[in-house]
């Protein structure tokens, strides 16, 4: 499904990913850790397309096709999603409005009718149960005013209700606390289909106490230095990420 | 900490201006008044070169062609320019090769105010050019400056020694055709500083100019210069004090930095001129003209101030941001007190792509007067990036003062982003009694608070500097709780 | 449709100014022809302000005057019915409509038009022979003399604007709206003159909209005064959507007593230059003044407003939001200036005004102003220019919103805050689609309120 090869990518002249190569089968979760300034936001960047990361050679293809000639609303339409580490708040800009026009967009791209208002407010209503997102967020702002748990609760709402392919989730378990972070977890795993797949970014290895990994890569100065199951993911919170700095400098 | 603090406490406790001393010192003046013959007196008193003479009388037939200036939130009264001494010397040999030879009485007065001219008794790693009236009395540390080719002297031995470093860049940011009171300066100028940084030094100490006016029914005029070529950096003090007279007396100066490629500029100033006393009687009006121009690409020009002192204050120190990437940064304190007016702020032209300015202006009003902040942050249509974050706050004491906001944010350029934020307010009472709680008294805590209040520009200035300005704030609001 | 009557029009030519007062004078009170001598004579001693007048710094005063505006003393006499040219066709939208053609209240001068409970509109004359203290009252008495010379000009000439009045302790649910309508074949240079009175306890609300029917260049001088008694409350919505040939000087003053509590809302659309000078007074202790404005500008438009919030005493608390995006070679000017006077202790003052350029072109000034002279307050002001937050951007984009789409809910979410204050709802729900279609770039006019030419 996704197929990253030997991505190298730098943000304003610094390189930052320096080769990295990863392949995600539908289905899967991959975990990818490592501590920080490692550049794990930077990849889920260059998913996502920010204009601010500049690939500057590997290749990323997605159901065949290269990924990075698209733009972000049609990584978005092809059911690419990114949970966001830092939310944007956007005043003035109604959540309701911002999801029926994300909605209808992606239905537009796909030569469907957009939803009708009635339609669109059964479906609201679901996938806030879903998630267990208070219904009052959902009548303000985008993010405006939001806590930092509401806002990542807001996230996970976002991807019940756009249904990715790929959900890459950008340190969604920052600034959580143990609740919050069941109900996000939760969330992600209600969504979980045998189709679609996930990469969970994170720092620490709670997170994947309640999302269960298939794979966890560690990812350190711009590369994958390694790759293994789950169990990597308790070796690493033992024995902390110096292990796996000692081990390279060793080999 | 705890002991400066302690210091500061006690500091507070005695009141009044306490460089209102006069220097019993011989004076050579000139008469009265101005015009072209006085003009060409001042000059060939300096022994100047013709060009220098041209300059200063087309700024004054300039200047006899302009008004003052009525834009300011300031009550100014009628100055009378035939009234006013324009040349004061303290006399004494013309050449000054050792110390020796500075007369004692002017020795003491610097010993008095705390800027000894010996160097051994100074405080490593400060450099002072001490300028009383018309002329510079004494620089400091010049030879090992020299050896790292920093040209450090008064302005009048730069005259004489690099009149092709004067004649390139002098005027060169600000132009006589300025304002009224560039003008005037540009036409009458005594002495002043000059420093030349050369390509890639970091001058090693920080350099300062110490002014005193002392004559009476004098101005001061002084006039400096900076230039730092590529590369180089440069820390600039510079502080004045006036002695305690009735009658008004008018300080207009001009201040030119020039920063080339790379180059940063910090510019320090503590200015305690003499506020006038508590009816509002005598005063200095400080008239100033300061302005930096970062010419050159990652250049940088950082302006603090604290200004306590004079009667009326008119400054806007400012940077022209013609380099790509160049960084203007203006932190002020400004506090009034009795019936100290002060109309002052910045100026931030950006001219140059990705250029980035900052305003931090705290001022604090007391007893009956009016402390005005009016800024300028202008955007040219060609400069992409350009970025500006002003913060102007006002602290209000007590009810017969006045604080206000005048920015004025002109954008020509839609890439840019400038932002304004401003807040008045009094000092707060919880505060004051939190403080009183824990055995700290009114005075002592509002000193306290109006020093956490100016922290963010406290912490721009050097290390000797920051106490001594900490003391000053706090003895200018001596009284102002009843 | 009828024909137009033959009337006089005047050149632009103010030194004849005096020849003319005579005949206007006939038959008004003396305390107006007095006050209208007086602005006369200011008029003459200071004319028009020019651009070393701080207060119009910015503004393009010198073409203004290029055209060759005619100026009518007398109010026409218009044989047809105005329902055929102008019907406002916003839906939902009951209001009590009053018409000011080319500057003239439109409807008979000798006598008021009750609506209920003594509440009476109709022309200032009339209300000098109806009502006659209460216009010695107010009139002139918040504008001032000298102060601005557009002022004085229209003081000099005032005579047939509109008058309302609503009396103690009424209470009128259905606004009341005034549209200011031109149809004329010639340029023409309007000044109408409005006065409001509202008594204590009172509650009104009020809409204007600025109409020019047809496309020849035309200039509005407009002044308003109100005047709001104590406990009164009054909502303002003001609505300037023309087209590039209309150029608006438009002066409110607003005169607050104690408790009274006013909301303006001041949206500027579409027209080729505006200028708003908006003046309070809060001369009663715990009077309220909430303004907002939003400024949409794009071609050469130029938009620029004036805010002067004069807290004169204690307790009073006054908040202003004006929010501006000026698109291709627009220009926008804000200055907003808060007074705290001693004494006026308990002050709170708020004043934000952010702006958005969306092209090299564009043109941005800013200037809020505090000026302070009592110690206990809170005041704040913040003004910002830039650009849409390219995070935001990203963010909207990740979801699958096109960029158009998502640069257009951005800045439509710019705008929300201002419009969300308007409290009749059908006008709410009007200017929202007004301001959505603005945003794509459509000439947004209200349906009839369409050109017509003659």
């Amino acid at each position: 499904m996704l197929v990253i090869n030997n991505l190298h990518a730098e943000i304003n002249g610094k390189e930052i990913l320096k080769g990295i190569s990863l392949k995600v089968n539908p289905g899967e979760v991959h975990a990818i850790m490592g501590p920080n300034g490692s550049g794990k936001s930077t990849l889920a960047s260059v998913l996502a397309g920010r204009e601010l990361v500049m690939v500057t050679a590997g290749e990323v293809l997605w159901e065949g096709k290269n990924l990075l000639d698209l733009s972000p609303e049609e990584r978005s339409h092809e059911g690419i999603f990114l949970g966001f580490q830092y939310p944007v708040e956007i005043p003035g800009v109604s959540m309701v409005n911002f999801m029926k026009t994300a909605i209808n967009e992606s239905r537009k791209a796909k030569g469907m009718e957009p939803l009708s208002p009635s339609d669109f407010l059964k479906l609201m209503r679901e996938k806030k149960n879903l998630v267990e997102i208070e219904s009052g967020l959902t009548s303000r702002s985008v993010n405006e005013g939001f806590s930092g748990g509401e806002k990542k609760k807001n996230e996970i709402f976002q991807m019940a209700m756009l249904e990715p392919k790929l959900a890459v989730l950008d340190e969604t378990d920052s600034g959580l606390d143990i609740d919050a972070l069941r109900v996000v977890a939760n969330g992600v795993n209600k969504l979980k289909t045998p189709q679609n797949s996930s990469i969970v970014i994170t720092h620490y290895q709670r997170l994947l106490d309640f999302i269960i990994p298939d794979f966890v890569h560690v990812l350190y100065k711009g590369k994958i230095v390694k790759s293994s199951g789950k169990e990597l993911a308790l070796e690493l919170e033992e024995k902390g990420y110096d292990w796996i700095k000692k081990e390279l400098e060793q080999a | 900490m705890e002991k400066d603090q302690d210091k500061i406490l006690n500091d507070v406790t005695q009141s009044d201006y306490k460089y209102g001393f006069i220097t019993d010192v011989e004076t050579d003046y000139i008469a009265k008044g101005l015009n072209e013959d006085v003009i060409r007196l001042i000059s060939s008193k300096k022994n100047e070169p013709e060009f220098l003479l041209e300059y200063r009388l087309k700024a004054y037939r300039h200047w006899k062609k302009m008004k003052m200036p009525k834009w300011a939130h300031l009550k100014i009264p009628e100055i009378d320019y035939q009234e006013i001494i324009y040349y004061a010397a303290p006399k004494q040999r013309p050449v000054l090769n050792s110390l020796d030879e500075v007369d004692p009485e002017l020795k003491k007065t610097f010993d008095k105010l705390g800027i000894p001219l010996e160097e051994q008794k100074r405080l490593t790693g400060v450099a002072v050019d001490a300028v009383m009236d018309s002329v510079s009395v004494k620089t400091t540390f010049r030879e090992t400056l020299a050896e790292l080719g920093i040209i450090f002297c008064s302005f009048g031995e730069a005259v004489q020694e690099y009149p092709d470093l004067i004649k390139q860049y002098m005027g060169k940011v600000v132009p006589y055709t300025d304002n009224y009171f560039a003008a005037l300066n540009s036409a009458v100028f005594s002495d002043g500083s000059f420093c030349y940084i050369p390509k890639g030094v970091r001058c090693p100490m920080e350099l300062s100019t110490y002014f005193r006016i002392n004559a009476a029914n004098t101005g001061q005029f002084e006039r400096t210069l900076l230039i730092a070529d590529e590369g180089a950096y440069v820390s600039y003090l510079e502080g004045c004090t006036a002695p305690q007279r009735d009658e008004n007396q008018l300080h207009a100066a001009i201040v030119e930095i020039i920063a080339m490629d790379d180059a940063e500029v910090k510019y320090s100033t503590v200015q305690n001129w003499y506020p006038g006393d508590k009816d509002g009687k005598g005063g200095i009006f400080n008239f100033v003209t300061k302005r930096g121009l970062c010419k050159g690409d990652h250049s940088k020009i950082s302006w603090t101030q604290v200004e306590t002192g004079s009667a009326i204050t008119w400054k806007y120190p400012g940077c022209i941001l013609k380099g790509d990437n160049s960084v203007g940064e203006f932190y002020s304190v400004a506090v009034t007190n009795n019936h100290q007016q002060a109309d002052t702020g910045s100026k931030m032209i950006h001219i140059g792509k990705n250029t980035k300015s900052t305003i931090v202006s705290k001022g604090i009003s007391a007893g009956k007067s009016q402390n005005s902040y009016r800024g300028l942050v202008k955007v040219l249509k060609n400069a992409e990036g350009a970025r500006n974050f002003s913060q102007c706050d006002s602290l209000l004491m007590g009810d017969q003062c006045g604080a206000h906001t005048f920015p004025y944010m002109e954008v020509d350029n839609n890439s840019a982003i400038v932002e304004h934020e401003a807040t008045t307010s009094k000092i707060g009472e919880d505060q004051i009694f939190y403080c009183n709680q824990r055995g700290i008294s009114t005075e002592d805590a509002i000193g306290l608070i109006v020093n956490g209040y100016a922290k963010e520009v406290l912490n721009q200035l050097p290390m000797e500097f920051a106490v001594e300005a900490q003391k000053l704030l706090e003895i200018s609001l001596e009284g102002s709780v009843g | 449709m009828k024909e137009l009557s033959i009337y006089e029009e005047q050149n632009l030519n103010f030194s004849h100014l005096t020849d003319h007062m005579e005949k206007l004078n006939d038959p008004l009170p003396r305390f107006f022809r007095e006050a209208r001598e007086k602005a006369a004579v200011s008029f003459g001693e200071k004319g028009l302000p020019d651009k070393k007048d701080e207060d119009y710094r910015n503004f393009p005063i010198n073409n203004l005057f290029e055209k060759d505006f005619k100026y009518r003393f007398f109010k026409e006499i218009v044989h047809f019915d105005i329902n055929h040219i102008f019907k406002c066709d916003i839906p939902n939208l009951d209001t009590h409509v009053i018409i000011l053609l080319n500057g003239f209240y439109h409807g008979g001068d000798d006598q008021l038009t009750e609506l209920q409970d003594g509440i009476k509109f109709g022309s200032l004359l009339a209300a000098t022979k109806e009502l006659p203290e209460v216009v010695e009252k107010h009139f002139s008495k918040y504008s001032g003399f000298g102060r601005d010379g557009f002022v004085d000009l229209n003081t000099s000439l005032a005579r047939d604007g509109v008058f309302i009045y609503v009396p103690e302790n009424s209470v009128l649910e259905k606004p009341v709206q005034i549209v200011n309508l031109i149809f004329s074949n010639k340029e023409l240079f309007i000044q109408p003159r409005n006065l409001i009175v509202l008594e204590r306890n009172s509650t009104f609300r009020l809409v204007v909209c600025d109409h020019a029917l047809t496309t020849n260049h035309s200039l509005g001088n407009s002044v308003t005064e109100s005047y709001i008694a104590k406990n009164a409350k009054y909502d303002f919505t003001l609505l300037q959507n023309e087209h590039n040939n209309a150029s608006l000087i438009n002066h409110h003053f607003i005169y607050q007593e104690e408790n009274s509590r006013v909301e303006t809302n001041t949206i500027s659309l579409h027209s080729g230059l505006i200028r708003n000078n908006h003046f309070v007074t809060l001369d009663g202790e715990r009077a309220e003044n909430i303004a907002n404005g939003l400024y949409l500008m794009d071609k050469n438009q130029y938009a620029d407003n004036h805010v002067f919030i004069d807290h004169a005493k204690p307790n009073c608390r006054s908040d202003q939001l004006y929010k501006g995006v000026m698109d291709d070679q627009a220009r926008g000017v804000f200055s907003g200036r808060i007074l705290v006077r001693k004494d006026s202790q308990s002050t709170e003052a708020y004043q934000r005004n952010n702006n958005i350029l969306l092209t090299d072109e564009a043109r941005m000034n800013s200037k809020p102003q505090l000026e302070i002279y009592a110690d206990d307050v809170k005041c704040s002001h913040g003004a910002t220019v830039g650009q849409i937050d390219e995070e935001a951007m990203f963010y909207l984009r990740s979801r699958g919103i096109s960029e158009n789409e998502a640069r257009l809910m951005m800045m439509y979410g710019f705008t929300h805050d201002v419009i969300k204050n308007i409290h009749v709802d059908s006008l709410r729900g009007r200017i929202e689609e007004l301001v959505y279609k603005r945003l794509q770039g459509e000439l947004a006019k209200c349906e009839n309120c369409g050109f017509v030419n003659v």
